[in-house]
């Protein structure tokens, strides 16, 4: 008569080496590979932090995945301890690893002595159905989905690159989304503004593009901050965001930002447009040139084409509007190609697209050197900086 | 003979074209030809010393010409030159 499943499970305890959980808690920190071979549904309810999730079920054809070297030390846990013996006698005898131990007691053992456990964070039912068309994507998936949700992006402006910025990254569930904007809304910007509406003019662009922000996400958090950057607010108002998007309409400002996000080493998705045209680059902070190396000086105010007002198509800022967006996107998810160390024209008119390299510059003023070294003082300052396009806006 | 793309700001300089042709082997020749039919373009183009101003890149086909040999940077038949100045935002 074979011998019933309580003794073959006997008999493999006796053969494996059993671990007890004080042990492995010493261990995950020690390099070894700490496998959860629970069903998924136990997994999702909680685990030994570092542990990798390898359900029993799928242990053969997953394990080189978590423990490709059969001579890694792999530490097996189930719920009590017994699924993990089977598991450790397959690997043993089956596949050939030679350092594999079981948890005594399994999880239950684990929690009982009152170890840290990891809660893997899930998706709401809604959330499951809003962001379904993410969650399909390979590249994005609950993981990318939860990372979208954890990122504070900051916005410079409710304007023109601001507005399909800021819906998009709303939609995408982008999960705090701070505004700098001291404007309130005219009619005149609602040619491209989409953010805002007709009833809303005369209202602060921060409280208009909340309003429409939450109608659209109620995920996402809005911070507002109804002011003009500046060089007295901005390095209380930059720390904590993930990535800056910027869409400023003068040179100053936009040297001030850069010398700050080095110093803070917050990558910033710049664009700016005129007339039919459009540029676009990520500027991420030693990992590719600042904004100094692209342009180490900003031009005269007679050639400044922001001191003024000009035209613009109404479409233009929601093309490079949603690049950035994009931009924003990829870098939050760590997937593709950043526009760093590129620089992209977009015309319009022609319906051409024109890319060119930006290199670091070794003798960068600013992101040449330690970001701690960057002061107060000297962030966005030129020779003639007071005097550049006095009144700016 | 080489195409040298003129950017929004400098269009009004150079009779709203937005592409030119100009002649010469070096970056420098071809845009000192630029300067010589479009008086204009000369201070915003080049400082005083006769460098290219700090506040403007100009490419060749796709790479900065301060990395390659600046102004002496040879030019061949076809190549095209890049004016990029700085650029904010324009409208809010």
């Amino acid at each position: 008569m074979s011998p019933s499943g309580a003794e073959v499970l006997r008999q493999i305890k006796s053969r494996i080496d059993e671990v007890d959980p004080s042990v492995v808690r010493e261990q995950v920190t020690n390099g070894a590979v700490v496998l959860d071979v629970r069903e998924a549904e136990e997994w999702s309810t909680g685990h030994i932090p570092g542990a990798r999730h390898v359900p029993k079920s799928f242990l053969e054809s997953r394990i080189e995945g978590a423990a490709p070297d059969r001579s890694q030390h792999v530490i097996l846990y189930c719920q009590s301890g017994n699924r993990s013996a089977w598991a450790a006698r397959t690997l043993i005898d089956d596949l050939g690893y030679e350092n594999v131990e079981s948890m005594t007691g399994g999880f239950t053992l684990w929690k009982d002595r009152g170890y840290e456990v990891d809660l893997p964070r899930t998706l709401t039912a809604e959330q499951r159905e809003r962001y379904s068309r993410h969650l399909l994507l390979p590249e994005v998936g609950i993981e990318g989905q939860q990372k979208l949700l954890d990122a504070k992006v900051l916005l410079l402006g409710a304007g023109g690159l601001g507005s399909p910025t800021a819906l998009y990254l709303a939609a995408a569930g982008v999960g705090t989304l701070g505004i700098v904007d001291d404007d309130v809304v005219d009619l005149s910007n609602l040619q491209r503004q989409v953010i805002h509406s007709t009833d809303r003019i005369g209202v602060s662009k921060v409280d208009s593009a909340e309003q429409t922000i939450t109608a659209l996400n109620p995920d996402v958090k809005v911070e507002k901050h109804q002011l003009r950057l500046g060089p007295e607010n901005i390095m209380e108002i930059l720390p904590g965001y993930d990535i800056v998007v910027d869409g400023l309409d003068n040179f100053p400002t936009r040297y001030l930002l850069n010398d700050a996000s080095v110093r803070l080493q917050i990558p910033v998705v710049s664009a700016a447009i005129l007339g039919f045209e459009g540029q676009l680059s990520v500027f991420k902070p030693y990992d590719g040139p600042c904004y100094r190396c692209l342009f180490p000086v900003p031009p005269p105010a007679e050639l400044a084409p922001s001191c003024g007002a000009n035209g613009v198509l109404g479409v233009l800022p929601g093309t490079m509007g949603l690049l950035q967006a994009t931009e924003v996107i990829k870098l939050i998810l760590d997937e593709g190609e950043p526009l760093i160390g590129r620089l992209l024209m977009y015309d319009a008119l022609a319906a051409t697209v024109t890319e060119v390299k930006v290199r670091r510059d070794p003798d960068c003023p600013i992101c040449s050197r330690d970001p701690d070294s960057i002061t107060d003082e000297e962030m966005g300052v030129f020779p003639d900086y007071e005097a550049f396009c006095a009144g700016a806006h | 003979m080489a195409t040298v793309r003129i950017p929004p700001v400098l269009r009004a300089s150079v009779g709203g074209e937005k592409e030119l042709s100009a002649e010469g082997s070096s970056v420098g020749q071809i845009l000192r030809s630029v300067v010589e039919s479009h008086p204009d373009t000369q201070s915003q183009l080049f400082a005083a010393d006769g460098g290219l101003n700090r506040y403007v890149n100009v490419y060749l086909n796709d790479e900065d010409v301060r990395v390659l040999d600046g102004l002496d940077t040879a030019v061949g038949e076809g190549d095209v030159l890049v004016i990029l100045p700085a650029m904010a935002g324009g409208v809010g």
